[in-house]
């Protein structure tokens, strides 16, 4: 199998978990309520652990020395692969929800095509991880619709928050040549083919919580490509401080 | 009878699993590792024990503290040549706790995992979880995540007392 592909494939996997599972560590001691925070902290927990196995496995995969932890903590902004989805910012608890809520459902139906992976490696990953997803996925979605069908106030921001993220959720979908790759590989779905379940999925959802679907329109892309929003820097300056001014810093 | 030349193996299975019944859960002492169900394998190879282990959540904290009691303990007994393995595959269920666990769990006032995974339990839908402390049904959850991810919140709607309830996943 060839490397480059398959390491940036794997890189991409474990970009998204790592930026999410950073994102949700983010909101401890902020949280809206105390159940909430431990329902937060524990999703960050899957994520962090997640990002592990697709990091371990991509440094052997790279062969270059490299391990885990350069991978997380030593690359620059260009050199991440996730989602722009990902990377954007908790703001309020409807835009944290939403952005959880578009990503972790499209996420579902990848991780679920991966168990059934030609790399053995990649179905082992994911199907530990689906069973975590989905119960992140469960309690997000049950925001979704207390948010949604809540009060005015509740209403309204959660039909923003979907709103403004809507032209990130495209990049999901949109297969390049490292899709292609994989696809033609069988180590995982092309993204294309994710889009129908995941529109069913989320149309359903924001039915219930008496949301109105966006039009699609012009979506943003790059984050696969490493042309991210302003946001993530942020977030890599923060998480990446340590070891950039400590270099080889352990516990 | 040996053959001779063939050389004898001074290390039992049954003792390594006798000593990994030992190792505590650093998160719920109470339960040991076989008892949590992820001792998977045991292997010996002349003086060298190999023993398999499957980690519960992607980023269980207590994963890398288990592996190293397990080295410790079964050091101490003698058994120096060790190599702990990880195993994702197949991944964890509570399916996998022990009977004797479960009623480790319930005396220690966690409640066990209800059912098996294969159950609506899965879902999330509400279960009737039974109180550790008095065995009544009628609970409440308060939250779906306690401090730990393996745990949920719920409440006794009887003696009143709050309790945890070991997720089945």
């Amino acid at each position: 199998m060839s490397t480059k592909p398959h390491f940036e494939y794997l890189l991409r996997l474990g970009d998204n978990a790592l930026v999410s599972g950073q994102r949700l560590g983010e909101l401890v001691t902020r949280a809206p309520e105390l159940e909430e925070e431990m329902a937060l902290a524990n999703f960050a927990l899957d994520c962090v652990g997640q990002a592990r196995m697709f990091y371990t496995y991509a440094a052997e995969i790279e062969g270059q020395g490299r391990d885990e932890d350069q991978l997380a903590f030593l690359r620059d902004q260009i050199d991440f692969r996730n989602l722009l989805l990902v990377e954007q910012p908790n703001g309020d608890f409807a835009c944290t929800i939403a952005r959880q809520f578009l990503f972790l459902s499209a996420y579902q139906i990848q991780l679920d095509e991966l168990t059934r992976s030609s790399d053995k490696r990649i179905a082992e990953i994911a199907a530990r991880a689906v069973k975590e997803v989905a119960y992140q996925l469960r309690h997000t979605r049950q925001w979704l619709i207390r948010l949604g069908d809540g009060t005015d106030e509740s209403h309204d921001r959660m039909q923003k928050a979907i709103d403004d993220l809507w032209r990130f959720t495209g990049e999901m979908f949109i297969a390049d040549e490292i899709d292609e790759w994989a696809a033609a590989e069988n180590v995982g779905p092309n993204p294309a083919a994710l889009q129908a379940p995941w529109n069913d999925f989320v149309q359903q959802a924001l039915q219930e919580a008496t949301l109105t679907r966006p039009q699609d329109a012009w979506m943003d892309t790059g984050g696969k490509h490493g042309r991210h929003t302003e946001h993530l820097g942020y977030l890599l300056a923060e998480m990446q401080y340590m070891q950039r001014a400590y270099p080889g810093a352990a516990w | 009878m040996y053959a001779a030349g063939l050389p004898r193996c001074s290390v039992v299975i049954a003792d390594v699993y006798k000593l990994l019944s030992e190792v505590p859960d650093p998160e719920i002492p109470i339960l040991s590792i076989a008892d949590l169900g992820i001792v998977r394998d045991v292997v010996i190879d002349g003086e060298k024990v190999t023993v398999t282990l499957t980690p519960t959540y992607s980023a269980c904290p207590a994963t890398e503290v288990i592996e190293a009691s397990v080295y410790e303990h079964l050091r101490a007994n003698g058994i120096t040549d060790v190599h702990v393995h990880r195993a994702l595959s197949p991944p964890w269920t509570t399916d996998w706790i022990s009977a004797e666990g479960r009623r480790k769990l319930a005396e220690y006032g966690i409640a066990p995992p209800a059912g098996s995974t294969a159950k609506k339990s899965l879902r999330g839908d509400d279960l009737r979880i039974a109180c550790p402390r008095c065995h009544s049904t009628n609970s409440v959850k308060v939250s779906e995540f306690g401090s730990t991810p393996c745990k949920a919140a719920y409440k006794c709607g009887d003696c009143l007392e709050p309790f945890e309830y070991f997720k089945c996943i």
